[in-house]
């Protein structure tokens, strides 16, 4: 007998051949790739050996092509960046330095000023054989909520699907996904889909969701996920009734009790988990009683993953973590070897609560806000001597932008000019929703902004 | 103002700040063709909350997510107001 294969140290291709390709694909409404023709051809008309060794900026107008090419490209490049749907133009120079990025990959051209190599789509066609010698590929993920240069984390494939657990053998599952599969949370459900036996059907840009629900419902999804936000996005649209998943998954933000238990009440068969996973941590934990928050026995767990939490935030220790940000100086661990989430957690009886982040980055819908960068757009009025960004609850998107400001006067008229100013330089999910004006804003001994957790 | 000329005058401001053109309201106008976003909503239901001091959202024991205008508005009334 022959000794087993640790699959951990395969390349992406050969896990999913590993995992039997006959039968399944990727499909996103506009085309549909069966997943044996998505290992055994190239989409780099005759050039993908010449980018072995390289370091790549994978930047892709659509999900599918994304993920074609981080199959085709895995065990060939160097590092493997992939560029999320709203990377800004202007941070390509940052990202190519920081990242030592040789060519870019994709149907998106760069900018012929970046002077940087350019690997357009060509039609599929087979692979031939390649001439180099597999190599583990760095895969490199952009954080959610900074401002200014983006900040780029480096992980292994090993680390990103280490929490994926082979599911029973006869039922391949069918997945579906309202994240971008260019965003962490969105990567993890792509590859369980592709190393655990399943197809995906991916959504298209500015689809809608009753559209993609009635083509989820054609498709027969059978693993449904998405952020809170999206979840209850779809509880709202007539067309929830199209879909009827066997496992519904929420992650990205915290899960109240309000939509957990309208997805049993609209569910009832199914399984509905939470997870918790960040950039930087990895997947953390599943929990699936169907209550918000986790137990707080988890924080003395012994196993894969370890937890603790430290001046009230949560920080995690596992083999799934992050090996480090790309690019820049900043440590990732602590002496110990965990990574601070910087997600506030309050324990009351036995359980758990996430209480949003301790930095004061506010999450709407999973998009994440960095106040200081809303409230420097504000500072910049002329008229404005101070202004407090904060999240206030919302039951919606999770959190909406308000905007406390302390100025020489305080009218309408002033109140529209800020958020005139406001709308022009940001897009609108970080625009103050509320400006109220106060008299002065509290201020910490060590002269910095009170930013309290609402 | 009766509640549901508060809610659809809301809407109508929800949608003149964000630049959105608001569909007709009517009872069984599906709220996610209404032409509002779900920060559209989330902006929504905060202005509701400081018009009316609740939200049902967040205070009902049996939240559920209204489909049509028709639905949000009987949610909106149905819920206990403050004394």
């Amino acid at each position: 007998m022959n000794a087993p294969l640790s699959p951990h140290k395969l390349c992406l291709s050969s896990r999913i051949a590993l995992s039997g390709c006959e039968g399944r694909w990727l499909s996103d409404g506009a085309s549909e790739v069966g997943l044996c023709d998505a290992i055994s051809q190239t989409r780099l008309g005759g050039l993908r050996d010449s980018l072995a060794g390289l370091n790549l900026l994978i930047r892709t107008q659509d999900q599918l092509s994304a993920a074609l090419l981080l199959i085709e490209l895995d065990g060939a490049a160097k590092r493997l960046i992939v560029a999320p749907p709203d990377l800004d133009e202007a941070h390509l120079p940052f990202v190519i330095e920081d990242g030592a990025v040789d060519a870019m990959v994709g149907d998106l051209p760069p900018p012929a000023s970046l002077g940087v190599r350019h690997v357009p789509l060509c039609p599929s066609q087979p692979r031939v054989r390649s001439s180099f010698a597999p190599r583990r590929s760095e895969w490199v993920m952009f954080t959610s909520g900074t401002t200014g240069r983006p900040k780029m984390v480096a992980h292994t494939l090993a680390a990103l699907t280490g929490a994926i657990k082979p599911g029973p053998a006869d039922e391949a599952p069918i997945w579906g996904t309202f994240y971008d599969i260019r965003r962490y949370g969105g990567l993890q459900m792509l590859l369980r889909a592709l190393i655990g036996g399943g197809s995906m059907i991916l959504s298209r840009p500015e689809e809608r969701v009753g559209a993609f629900l009635t083509r989820l419902g054609e498709k027969g999804v059978t693993h449904l996920s998405g952020t809170p936000s999206h979840w209850r996005k779809a509880l709202m649209s007539p067309d929830l009734h199209a879909v009827s998943p066997r496992y519904v998954r929420l992650s990205g933000e915290i899960a109240d009790q309000a939509v957990l238990d309208n997805l049993k009440a609209a569910f009832p068969d199914a399984p509905v988990g939470h997870a918790y996973a960040s950039t930087e941590a990895g997947v953390g934990f599943e929990v699936n009683d169907g209550l918000e928050g986790f137990p707080a026995a988890y924080l003395t767990r012994v196993g894969e993953v370890r937890m603790k939490v430290e001046d009230g935030t949560l920080r995690l220790c596992s083999g799934r973590t992050a090996s480090g940000y790309v690019g820049a100086a900043a440590d990732l661990q602590d002496a110990d070897g965990f990574i601070d989430s910087g997600d506030l957690i309050e324990q009351r009886g036995d359980r758990c609560y996430f209480m949003g982040r301790a930095s004061g980055v506010i999450n709407v819908g999973g998009l994440k806000i960095n106040p200081e960068e809303v409230e420097a757009v504000i500072n910049r009025h002329p008229a404005v001597r101070m202004a407090l960004v904060k999240g206030r609850k919302s039951p919606i998107t999770g959190a909406i932008v308000v905007a406390e400001v302390v100025a020489d006067g305080g009218d309408d008229s002033l109140k529209r000019e800020i958020l005139d100013r406001c709308r022009a330089a940001l897009p609108p999910f970080k625009v103050p929703t509320a400006i109220k004006f106060v008299e002065a804003l509290a201020v910490t001994p060590g002269g910095k902004l009170e930013r309290r957790v609402a | 103002m009766t509640l549901r000329a508060t809610i659809a005058a809301e809407m109508q401001t929800v949608a003149a700040q964000q630049t959105k053109t608001l569909a007709p309201l009517t009872d069984d106008l599906v709220l996610l063709d209404c032409g509002l976003d779900s920060l559209c909503f989330a902006i929504l239901v905060a202005r509701l909350e400081d018009e009316f001091g609740f939200d049902p959202f967040s205070t009902e024991d049996d939240v559920y997510f209204p489909t049509t205008f028709g639905d949000f508005v009987a949610f909106y009334e149905r819920a206990p107001q403050p004394a």
